[in-house]
């Protein structure tokens, strides 16, 4: 007879905020797969826990840090990048990470995306892009492929959208990726990779939203849009950033595009320092 | 230079530079800003000294960024500041929202021009003394501190700061063109670590710590990254575990405590002063830099033989309500000079109860009242 093993807890609940589960996020969402992939990640990285901050912004995917056990922040709209700037700066010894949605960081937020990129400051930025503004009920965002549908384009999206990892590549992130959140394990390699890495580091995480987004693009169930995810995708590390953007129905190119040495804002903060000292 | 690099002794220098080294000597050691005229002065200031004082300075892309820089830097466990004049004002008052809801130590200067919009960038005004108390959505209660020389910016930065670490609260400093582009002879003390005020701090075990908890008191002790503790805090409505609560009680009992840390402390917080009160008929209630006018017209008037005193508001928020209602029965009137059209002659009226009038002596910005203006006003109401 088969002897029956009962699991009391996730080997990952050290990470996890347990007595705020069940999350608010709905069933087919790909904010949880992608939460998944990073606690692992942050295990597999070998960090001390204890120096790592998590900063959020608002939307769907800025309640991540509402669940992570870990020194989180959920801030205003748009403004988690330059929240995780004043504690990078001031604690130089964090490992800061950004975790929210494409809204938050790439339309509201993306003066300070821009910029944050450029200084190249020491974080990781996890970027959930499900294409719409799904907490406020699917509007149409800077994501949005052209001709989609959303509640705010009823006739289909007339606007071009950002190529995300083109523009973080054009901005001088030093690490660029792009998986959906069907790639778990590369996903989780990536973020691993990414954590460790000096510099800025952008993971673009392409994401389901059955509720609103999958249901306006016939793709109402998660697994559709899954299952899309699986026939388009074309893994390509080392693509050219300018060529990985998006359309409705064209090719989903993943992988790592960016992967390269440049001074940090804090390496070039403190050659700063040295020259101010001298005088 | 000492050897920790922090000023000592008499110095000719001008408002903004004075509010920069006000913060050194408080302990802030994190700046963030953004250009703007007439604050811009306190950045460069503060570009120059915070690596003479192992402290950060960076320049954000906007005052939105600036603020939140400002309240990361804390939450890091850093004293921090930001500097700014209308336009930056009303951007930031998004994450002094937030500032206020995490419950962030913070200082936020504003070197006041005249508005609306872009206004007169290069002359004074005191028209956002309004936006300062209800300039965030929501209901909560400020900490604003109105320095009238740059002595006292130095002397109310390091208030300021102080305050800021006892209550938890976002502090503002709300000078004036004037008074940040006046130069005169401040002179910078000692600050010993005695006369500095640090945060409540946790004790216990971090598996035990409740980021919101008041039971000691209404301002809870504060863990900041990379301790141990772990904790989560969040712009939503929340709990004492940080935790998001999404119902009419815990925005009661949230709202009701960030508010009553301030209220129920006002006395020891309120600060103002007098001249001539005492037996006076007609007071002129002034802030900033249209006290410095007040004061002449009302030593003008005493000249005259006329029963007049002042009462300079230091704080303006919390408003000195039980001075006003203390005072307003024995007295004609009150006259209000402030360079705006009438704002903090509003609460001077509330709290007259209309025992006493409240005249405004108006001046929309780009200059300071001429003494003559007030002394009139004083001489038709004595």
């Amino acid at each position: 007879m088969t002897k029956m093993l009962t699991v009391e807890a996730n080997p990952m609940d050290c990470y996890l905020r347990v007595d705020r589960i069940p999350h608010i996020w709905c069933a087919g969402c790909g904010i949880g797969p992608a939460t998944g992939c990073f606690i692992r990640a942050i295990d597999r990285a070998e960090l001390d826990p204890n120096k790592i901050s998590v900063v959020s912004g608002i939307g769907c995917a800025g309640r991540m840090a509402g669940y992570i056990k870990l020194d989180s922040f959920h801030t205003t709209h748009g403004r988690a990048l330059p929240f995780a700037t004043g504690l990078k700066l001031a604690n130089p010894e964090l490992n800061v990470v950004v975790f929210s949605g494409d809204g938050d960081l790439v339309a509201i937020g993306g003066n300070h995306l821009i910029h944050s990129a450029r200084r190249n400051i020491d974080m990781t930025v996890i970027c959930i892009n499900n294409f719409n503004y799904g907490m406020t009920g699917g509007q149409v965002g800077a994501t949005t492929p052209l001709d989609a549908r959303s509640t705010t384009t009823p006739y289909g999206n007339f606007e071009y959208p950002f190529n995300v990892p083109y523009l973080m590549t054009a901005c001088g992130a030093t690490y660029v990726a792009r998986w959906t959140v069907l790639h778990v394990r590369e996903l989780e390699r990536s973020i691993t990779e990414a954590l460790n890495k000096p510099g800025f580091s952008f993971i673009e995480v392409l994401s389901p939203c059955p509720t609103v987004y999958g249901r306006l693009n016939k793709l109402p169930r998660g697994l559709d849009e899954m299952r899309s995810y699986r026939e388009k995708s074309v893994i390509r590390d080392g693509a050219d950033p300018k060529d990985v953007d998006l359309s409705l129905n064209g090719p989903i190119v993943v992988g790592k595009f960016v992967d390269i040495e440049r001074p940090t804002l804090w390496d070039s903060y403190r050659q700063m320092l040295d020259r101010a000292s001298k005088l | 230079m000492p050897k920790d690099n922090v000023l000592c002794g008499e110095f000719f220098m001008n408002g903004d530079i004075a509010c920069a080294e006000g913060a050194i000597s408080a302990g802030c050691r994190f700046f963030a800003g953004y250009p703007i005229t007439p604050a811009t002065e306190v950045a460069e200031r503060m570009s120059e000294r915070m690596p003479e004082v192992g402290g950060v300075f960076i320049q954000m892309e906007d005052e939105m960024a600036s603020m939140n820089a400002v309240l990361g830097a804390s939450w890091a466990g850093v004293k921090a500041m930001t500097a700014t004049s209308g336009p930056g004002f009303s951007l930031m008052m998004e994450n002094l929202g937030l500032g206020v809801m995490l419950e962030t130590p913070c200082v936020l200067v504003n070197i006041q021009r005249a508005g609306p919009s872009t206004g007169l960038p290069t002359l004074a005004a005191q028209g956002d003394m309004m936006q300062a108390r209800w300039g965030a959505h929501g209901h909560y209660e400020i900490i604003a501190l109105v320095p009238t020389s740059p002595q006292e910016i130095f002397d109310l930065t390091i208030t300021a700061f102080n305050f800021s670490e006892q209550y938890r609260v976002p502090v503002l400093v709300m000078a004036d063109e004037a008074v940040g582009h006046m130069s005169e002879k401040v002179v910078i003390p000692r600050i010993s670590q005695k006369e500095l005020v640090n945060r409540p701090r946790p004790r216990g075990s971090p598996e035990k710590y409740l980021p919101y908890d008041s039971r000691m008191g209404l301002v809870p002790p504060m863990a900041v990254a990379g301790e141990g503790y772990r904790f989560h805090v969040t712009g939503l409505t929340h709990d004492e575990r940080g935790y998001p609560v999404m119902t009419a009680e815990a925005q009661d009992k949230l709202v009701r405590r960030l508010v009553d840390k301030i209220k129920l402390n006002a006395k020891d917080i309120v600060r103002y002063e007098e001249i001539d009160v005492d037996d006076a008929e007609v007071v002129v209630v002034s802030y900033g830099i249209a006290a410095r006018v007040a004061r002449y017209a009302v030593q003008k008037a005493r000249d005259e033989g006329i029963k007049v005193g002042l009462l300079r508001l230091i704080t303006v928020w919390p408003f000195a309500e039980d001075r006003i209602r203390e005072l307003a029965p024995r007295l004609k009137a009150f006259i209000v000079p402030e360079i705006n059209y009438g704002q903090i002659v509003r609460e001077v009226e509330r709290c007259a109860a209309g025992k006493a009038k409240a005249r405004l002596v108006p001046h929309m910005g780009g200059g300071v009242h001429l003494p003559e203006t007030v002394l009139e006003a004083i001489r038709e109401e004595s």
